[in-house]
C-alpha cells in the first residue's frame, strides 16, 4: 500500500443530493444564528423550499447507476426512490408543523437536525459497506435522540429522549457486533464481496451468531416485536412532527438498509433468515394491532398502528425477491403520506387544543371536516381498506408469500380486519360524537396544503396505482444490477 | 503466520484484564471508582490493538477514550449534585434477570463462535511502518464518505448538546 493512493477515483457529480442536503441543514444553522428571532419562522419555508429544489435535482438523476469508491457506496434507482421519499416525509413534516415548530422554538436547530437526520437516512439508502450504513445510521439517531427532547421543559418530552438514546445505543451495540461478526468471518465491509466470500463457505456458526445480532439490532430501529417496548414512549413524549418522522422517515430508512444488508450482503443464508423474519412479521402484526385497541391517546395509538406497519413492511423481505422489494418500496411510500396526514392533523389539533387525548376529538368532524376527513382516509389506508392506497400496498406485500407462507398472509388478513376495529373507533368519535366544545377550528394555508395533499395521493394511488408502480418496478429492478 | 508464546500471552492477559476491568465498571458502587476501571479498560485495549501493529490508533484510543472521555465523565459528575458518593452506581431490582440474560448471551455467544472453523485471513500488504500516513491516506480515498459523514455527524452532536444544555433564560436575554 503506497502511502498516498488516491487511485480510486471519486466522481464528486455522483453525490450531488448528498451535498446539496448537507448545504441546506448548514445553511440553515448558519440564518438562525445571523437572522434575528422574530424572522426566524421563515426558516421553515427555506427548508421545505430547499427540499423541494433537492426532490426536483433527484428527480433528473433518475437511471443513473454505478458504484462509487469500488463498491462503498452504491448509486441505482433504488437509493434514488429511497431518498426522494425521504425528502418528501421531510418536506411533508415541515411544512404541515411550522406554527408548532415556532411553539417549541430553537427553529434554526429544529429544521437543520431535521434535515441532517434526512441526510443520514440518504447516506443510508446508498450505502455499499457496513461502515458507510453504520455512521448514516448514526447521523439520524443522533438528529432524531436531540429532536426527540427538543421541547425540553416538558418532562415526557425529555424522558422520551432518556429511553430513546440508551435503547438506540443499546441496539446500535448489537448492531456493531454483528457486523463486526461479519466483518472478521469474510475479512470485507464492501457488502458485494461479503455476499462473494459467504457464498464460498459453508455456514458456520458464527455466522448464524451475527444474523441474530443484525436483525436483533435493526430489528430495534424498526420497532419489530420482541423489539418495540421503546417506541409508544418516545413517540408519546416526543414533539408531534419528531413523532411523525421518525415513525416514517426511521423506519422506511431501516427497511432500506435490510434489505440492501440482508439481499445484496446475505442472500447466501436467506433460508437462515426467512423464516426468521417470516416469524418476527407475524408476531409484529399480531401484537401491534391486538395492543393498539385499548390505546386512549391519539399517539400512542398511531405508535402501536406502526408498530403494526412495520409488521405488513416486513412481509415483503421474506421472499428476497423483486417483487418483495417493490411491495417494500411501494408501501414504505405511501405510508409515508398517511402517516403525515394523520400526525399533521395530531400535531395540529394539539396546537389549537393542548390535547392529544382521543376523547377531546369527539365531534372533530363538526370543528373541522377537512381534519376529520384527512384522519379518517389515512387511518382507512393504513387499515387497507380499499379503493385506498393501503389496499393497494398490502396486495403487493401479501402476493409475494402466497406460496409458502400461507399462514403468514392469514395473519395479515385476520389482524388486517382487526385493525379496522380500532382505526374505525376514532372514526366514530370523530363523526358520531358531540363536541364539547364547538368552537370551530380554522385551519392554517401550509396545514392545508399539506392535508389536502396528502389525502389527494392517497386516495389517487389507492385507484390509479399503476405510475407509482412501474416507478418502484424501475428501482426494485436495479437493486440486483450490482 | 507464525505466533509467538509472548502474543499469545500477551493477548490473554490483556484479555483477562480487559473483563475483569470491565465488570468492575458495572459491580462498583461509588461511580468514580467505576471510571478509574474504565480507564483500566481502555488502556488495555490500547495495548490489544499495539499487539495487532495498530500504533496509531492505540496512542488514540489513550489520548482519546483513557484521557478525555474519563476526564469528562469525572468533570460530570463533579458538577452534579449528589448526596452520598458511595451509593452513586446503584443495581435495580432486575439483578437476577440481568445476570441470567447475560449469562445466556455470552454462554450463546461462547458456543457459537467456538464451533466455528475460522478461516485465517491474511493482509494482502504487510502493516506499514508508519501507520498514519496510510490511515490518513485511506480516510481521505477510499473511506471519503463515511469520513465525511463522520464530521456531519460531531457537528450534529455538538449542536444538540448546545441546545440541550443552553439555559433557556439566558437565551431569553440575549434574544432581547
Amino acid at each position: 500500500m503506497t502511502p498516498f493512493d488516491f487511485s480510486i477515483p471519486i466522481n464528486p457529480s455522483a453525490l450531488t443530493l448528498e451535498m446539496l442536503v448537507a448545504a441546506l441543514g448548514l445553511g440553515i444553522l448558519i440564518l438562525g444564528i445571523i437572522s434575528p428571532k422574530g424572522a426566524r419562522s421563515g426558516l421553515g419555508w427555506v427548508s421545505f423550499l430547499g427540499l423541494m429544489g433537492i426532490i426536483g435535482v433527484a428527480i433528473t438523476m433518475w437511471g443513473q447507476s454505478g458504484e462509487l469508491l469500488a463498491g462503498m457506496y452504491l448509486l441505482d434507482n433504488y437509493a434514488l426512490f429511497w431518498k426522494i421519499t425521504f425528502m418528501v416525509a421531510a418536506a411533508l413534516v415541515i411544512l404541515g408543523n411550522m406554527r408548532y415548530v415556532d411553539k417549541v422554538g430553537n427553529q434554526a436547530e429544529y429544521y437543520s437536525l431535521t434535515i441532517f437526520a434526512t441526510l443520514g437516512m440518504m447516506v443510508m439508502a446508498s450505502a455499499g459497506d457496513l461502515m458507510t450504513l453504520y455512521l448514516g445510521l448514526e447521523l439520524m439517531t443522533i438528529a432524531f435522540v436531540i429532536l426527540v427532547c427538543l421541547r425540553k421543559t416538558d418532562n415526557k418530552s425529555v424522558e422520551a429522549g432518556m429511553k430513546y438514546i440508551l435503547l438506540a445505543g443499546m441496539s446500535s451495540a448489537v448492531l456493531l457486533y454483528g457486523l463486526s461478526l461479519l466483518y472478521g468471518l469474510t475479512g470485507s465491509v464492501i457488502m458485494l464481496d461479503i455476499s462473494r466470500i459467504i457464498a464460498m463457505q459453508p455456514v458456520s456458526p458464527a455466522l448464524v451468531l451475527a444474523l441474530v445480532m443484525i436483525i436483533a439490532g435493526l430489528g430495534f430501529k424498526i420497532s419489530a416485536v420482541p423489539f418495540h417496548m421503546w417506541s409508544p414512549d418516545v413517540y408519546e413524549g416526543a414533539p408531534t412532527p419528531v413523532t411523525s418522522f421518525l415513525s416514517m422517515g426511521s423506519k422506511a430508512a431501516s427497511f432500506a438498509i435490510i434489505l440492501r444488508l440482508f439481499i445484496t450482503a446475505l442472500p447466501g443464508v436467506w433460508e437462515n433468515w426467512a423464516m426468521v423474519i417470516a416469524i418476527l412479521a407475524g408476531i409484529t402484526i399480531i401484537i401491534g394491532n391486538l395492543v393498539a385497541m385499548p390505546q386512549t391517546n391519539i399517539k400512542r395509538l398511531l405508535a402501536y398502528s406502526s408498530i403494526a406497519q412495520a409488521g405488513y413492511i416486513m412481509v415483503g423481505m421474506v421472499t428476497a425477491s423483486e417483487a418483495g422489494i417493490k411491495g417494500v418500496m411501494f408501501y414504505a411510500f405511501l405510508y409515508v403520506f398517511a402517516t403525515a396526514g394523520a400526525f399533521t392533523v395530531a400535531a395540529y389539533f394539539y396546537n389549537v387544543t393542548g390535547s392529544d387525548e382521543l376523547k377531546d376529538y369527539a365531534g372533530l368532524s363538526q370543528r373541522s371536516p377537512l381534519m376529520a376527513a384527512v384522519m379518517l382516509v389515512a387511518l382507512l389506508s393504513m387499515a387497507g381498506i380499499p379503493p385506498l392506497a393501503g389496499f393497494v400496498g398490502k396486495f403487493y406485500l401479501f402476493k409475494t408469500i402466497v406460496d409458502g407462507y400461507l399462514w403468514l398472509v392469514f395473519i395479515g388478513l385476520i389482524m388486517s380486519m382487526v385493525s379496522v376495529y380500532y382505526y374505525l373507533r376514532v372514526a366514530l368519535v370523530m363523526y358520531r360524537d358531540e363536541p364539547k366544545d364547538p368552537s370551530p377550528i380554522n385551519v392554517s394555508g401550509p396545514v392545508t396544503v399539506t392535508l389536502i395533499l396528502t389525502m389527494l395521493v392517497t386516495l389517487i394511488i389507492g385507484i390509479y396505482p399503476g405510475p407509482l408502480s412501474e416507478v418502484v418496478n424501475s428501482a426494485a429492478h436495479s437493486f440486483f444490477l450490482h | 503466520m507464525e505466533t509467538s508464546i509472548y502474543a499469545v500471552v500477551a493477548f490473554y492477559g490483556l484479555a483477562a484484564t480487559i473483563l475483569g476491568a470491565a465488570t468492575m465498571v458495572v459491580f462498583m458502587r461509588n461511580i468514580v471508582h467505576s471510571v478509574l476501571f474504565l480507564a483500566i479498560t481502555f488502556i488495555a485495549m490500547a495495548g490489544l490493538f499495539l499487539s495487532l501493529d495498530a500504533d496509531f490508533i492505540a496512542a488514540v484510543q489513550v489520548l482519546v477514550y483513557a484521557g478525555a472521555v474519563c476526564i469528562m465523565i469525572v468533570l460530570g459528575i463533579m458538577v452534579i449534585q449528589r448526596t452520598d458518593m458511595n451509593e452513586t452506581n446503584l443495581f435495580n431490582k432486575q439483578i437476577m434477570a440481568g445476570a441470567g440474560l447475560t449469562a445466556l448471551t455470552v454462554a450463546f455467544g461462547a458456543i457459537f463462535a467456538g464451533r466455528t472453523a475460522w478461516v485465517e485471513l491474511v493482509a494482502a500488504d504487510a502493516v506499514p511502518a508508519n501507520t498514519v500516513d496510510a490511515i490518513g491516506a485511506l480516510l481521505l480515498s477510499k473511506y471519503v464518505i463515511p469520513f465525511e459523514v463522520a464530521a456531519l455527524l460531531l457537528l450534529v452532536a455538538l449542536v444538540g448538546a448546545i441546545v440541550l444544555a443552553r439555559d433557556e433564560e439566558v437565551q431569553a436575554n440575549a434574544d432581547n
